[in-house]
């Protein structure tokens, strides 16, 4: 396979055709935070938070690292301010939904999220699939899916399966960057199982 | 009716047809469209139909069911060829009349004539209607000339001549230079050159390659797609399988949303028809080149529209969008070369390929060629389906065609492309429209959804009702567009309340910014496009919100009172007895008082109040004067003195 040489915050990388921005930062050791990427999942683009802005020609725009195939020539800034100022606010933005998780307490603290100017809502899951990604990708078992659309959206078992599967495995518990899922099972065992 | 197998015999069919045909035989044509339906045309249909063989017309006259010709609000619209004379708001109880005194008498009945507002003549013939008489309506123009459900008035037309043209006189290359050549862009949105997305999914690795229709409409407003579908669904057909020649493709999809149950019949007819034949299937026309249609119905999202989770959904899957960054030319249904287009660019192509590059170009302006159709709509006196040349400007479709604004209110500001465009001033009624203009002005084409508003809308409520839709219509997928609405939203619903801050605009300046960056899709990238503009307009009006807690249109209801002046009400109980809340205080000969905390400012007493009095005030953003006290409020009228 052909190789690409781009340039990813002012080192010059060259990996193979087809790779993802995030995966060729890693091999310069170049951090970008993510937080529905997961490398045994297909990429999914949905948290938005590894946006880097990339520049070809001399236009510049913001594109998910985790999705976005490597170019020849590109250059690719991780840190511009452009890509610190959308990473706070969908940080915000998560923080508002999922108050006490702490993994995007963390983020949120790295990215100066300060104050909270949001109304605060109680869902604890920010919806980043990675559970219901896991359980058909990995497990092939679809036991949980995404309901419902836009501000709707939330995610949940089915319980003809999940009562089935789930009690043997829970291997998606550990991959929830909030504590929402192990509640939102508990809550389902109890109420539909 | 046997297969035709070659152009020969396609042509020998269109005479055969003619032959048969009387021009001068009386014709009744009655759309039959989604929005006559709803206004009962089923019923004239039927009593035209009665009627006929009631009077011995039988063989004398035709009775023809066309699709829809735009004029939507006058429905049923009913006109009468050769003469063309027009008829609007038809019912049965008409149908007689029209039979005895038009078609047989040749008279003209006057009250069923249309009148113009603006100069308050009666019009006689469809052609000297304000409405069309300033349209060029090429795609849209043939809907009152045929029955959707025929093929062979779609022949008689001319039909599926630019099909035998492709297929025997061009090659594929000669088709795709062809569309690459006339500049056509994409109808349905975007504005991408079709020439070039053409080529990449000819040019791109992989096989089969799939074509698609978009009918997946879904702006609030707008039916434009709707009406090509139903009113003509075989010229949509005619476009893709050209555009399927020049691709390379066998197969192809027709994404229709069930909510347009009509178009589904139609279309599905119409394939139907083609194959019987032999302008589908296998072998067409005898050329050798073969292509098969499936129709696949939308669930009813809005985000499906978009060309990757449309895709999405017709591989079976829940429609969300996916990241595009490579391109659906090339990996698109199950990751095979793909080409979308709009119903609309679909049926641009027949006519593109029959009349030639330089006829097409010659409509337009530089950089946007063609006609787009709009769909006109809200506080505009003629609403309907409006195809202009591209670079027409606002006034005109306002204004010449849309005869202006009803109620002789201002005109304050037009919401151009659904919820994903802007709502633009009057300031800018002389711009051209086109693509690349609209989009200058912070709004876009859309798939030219036109919603006009009078000086009593309020934008931060226009802005409020689009997010609204957005909301629900989201896929909900990714943090920008699901979580920057619904905080959005909040941040409108706070302001419209009355409860708005300082900050708050800038704060949703801030989230717009971040969902317009990165966002997974167009949706969510332009989402903002609402609140951004109306902000770069009439930032005033946010800002007398939420420092003066005052609605200048006077529409958001925390923030107006009603207010019955004591110096002019007469004590009529007009209003007391239509309150719907019982919130009107007073009696006879006692001057009226609205109990503030009862009152549900629907608004209702500024209405019935009567003219002379004009007793009845909306307020906002000023505190209500105190009543007077009971004993002033006894009005001791003359005439019982």
């Amino acid at each position: 396979m052909k190789e690409v040489t781009l340039e990813i915050d002012g080192k010059e990388v060259k990996v193979k055709e087809g790779t993802t921005l995030l995966e060729a930062a890693k091999t310069v050791g170049v951090e970008i935070p993510t937080l529905c990427y997961h490398e045994k999942l297909e990429p999914y683009g949905a948290c938005r938070i590894c946006s880097v802005e990339i520049k070809s020609g001399n236009r510049t725009r913001l594109v998910a690292a985790c999705v976005y195939p490597v170019e020849e020539g590109l250059v690719v800034n991780t840190k511009s301010e452009r890509v610190a100022k959308t990473r706070k606010m969908l940080l915000e933005l998560m923080l508002a939904r999922a108050p006490s998780a702490k993994k995007i307490e963390d983020l949120a603290y790295e990215y100066g999220v300060d104050k909270a100017r949001f109304e605060k809502e109680s869902f604890f899951c920010i919806l980043c699939g990675l559970c219901v990604r896991y359980c058909a990708e990995v497990k092939k078992k679809n036991a949980i899916t995404f309901i419902g659309r836009g501000t709707e959206r939330e995610v949940m078992f089915i319980p003809e399966i999940a009562s089935r599967e789930c009690p043997s495995c829970q291997g998606c518990f550990d991959l929830c960057p909030t504590d929402g899922l192990r509640a939102n099972f508990l809550l389902a065992q109890a109420l539909t199982f | 009716m046997p297969r035709l197998s070659s152009v020969n015999e396609l042509e020998e069919l269109r005479q055969d047809i003619l032959a048969k045909r009387d021009p001068q035989k009386p014709c009744i044509a009655i759309c039959a469209g989604t929005g006559c339906l709803a206004l009962g045309c089923d019923k004239v249909i039927t009593a035209f139909r009665e009627e006929v063989k009631k009077q011995g017309l039988e063989g004398k006259v035709d009775i023809r069911e066309t699709g829809c010709p735009g004029f939507c609000e006058n429905g049923t619209v009913v006109t009468i060829y050769p003469e063309g004379i027009f008829y609007i708001k038809v019912t049965p109880e008409d149908v007689t009349e029209i039979l005895s005194q038009t078609i047989i008498e040749k008279k003209v009945i006057d009250r069923l004539l249309y009148v113009d507002p603006t100069t308050n003549e009666k019009i006689i013939h469809e052609k000297d209607v304000p409405f069309y008489k300033y349209q060029k309506r090429i795609l849209i123009g043939n809907n009152s000339k045929l029955d959707p459900k025929s093929l062979d008035d779609y022949i008689a037309l001319g039909g599926y001549g630019a099909l035998a043209k492709a297929l025997f006189h061009m090659t594929p290359e000669q088709v795709l230079e062809e569309v690459k050549k006339s500049n056509l862009r994409g109808r349905g949105g975007g504005g991408f050159p079709t020439g070039r997305k053409w080529e990449s999914v000819r040019d791109a690795p992989g096989e089969p390659k799939y074509v698609i229709v978009n009918c997946d409409e879904g702006d609030p407003g707008a039916f434009m797609n709707r009406a090509l579908m139903e009113g003509n669904p075989h010229s949509v057909l005619e476009g893709l399988i050209i555009g399927a020649y020049a691709m390379g493709s066998h197969e192809g999809f027709i994404y229709v949303r069930a909510e347009y149950p009509l178009a589904v019949d139609n279309v599905r007819l119409a394939i139907k028809q083609a194959e019987e034949h032999g302008l589908l299937g296998e072998n067409i026309l005898g050329s050798g080149f073969d292509f098969k249609i499936e129709v696949h119905q939308g669930a009813g999202a809005f985000v499906s529209g978009e060309s990757s989770a449309l895709m999405t959904a017709i591989e079976g899957r829940v429609g969300e969008p996916r990241p595009k960054y490579i391109h659906t030319s090339e990996k698109g249904i199950w990751d095979k070369p793909s080409d979308l287009n709009n119903v609309e660019t679909w049926a641009n192509i027949p006519f593109i390929i029959n009349k030639g590059v330089s006829w097409f170009n010659s409509i337009g302006t530089d950089r946007s060629k063609g006609t787009k159709i709009f769909a006109l709509v809200g506080k505009v006196n003629n609403t309907g389906l409006v195809e202009m040349p591209l670079g027409a400007t606002l006034r005109d479709i306002i204004y010449k065609i849309g005869g202006g604004i009803p109620g002789g209110k201002k005109f304050k500001a037009v919401q151009t492309g659904g919820p994903s465009g802007g709502c633009i001033p009057e300031a800018y009624l002389d711009f051209p429209i086109d693509f690349d203009e609209l989009t200058k002005l912070g709004s876009m084409m859309g798939s030219g959804g036109m919603i006009v508003m009078d000086e009593d809308t309020c934008v931060v409520d226009v802005a409020r009702y689009f997010l609204n839709v957005l909301r629900d219509e989201s896929c909900g997928k990714c943090v920008p567009c699901r979580e920057g609405i619904r905080q959005m939203l909040r941040i409108f619903n706070r302001i419209t309340e009355g409860k708005g801050e300082e900050g708050d605009i800038e704060l949703l300046e801030e989230i717009s910014e971040v969902m317009r960056d990165s966002s997974l899709c167009a949706l969510g990238q332009t989402a903002p496009n609402p609140v951004l503009t109306t902000l770069e307009y009439f930032r005033d009006e946010y800002e007398a919100h939420i420092r003066e807690k005052r609605c200048p249109a006077g529409v958001c209801k925390a923030l107006i009172s009603y207010y019955i002046d004591p110096n002019k009400c007469q004590a009529c109980m007009i209003c007391l007895r239509d309150c719907p809340a019982g919130a009107i205080e007073g009696g006879k000969n006692l001057i009226h008082v609205i109990n503030q905390e009862k009152c549900t400012k629907c608004g209702t007493c500024l209405e019935v109040c009567p003219p002379r009095f004009d007793a009845v005030r909306r307020m906002s953003g000023e505190p209500i004067p105190v009543p007077i006290p009971q004993e002033e409020r006894v009005i001791s009228r003359k005439e019982k003195q």
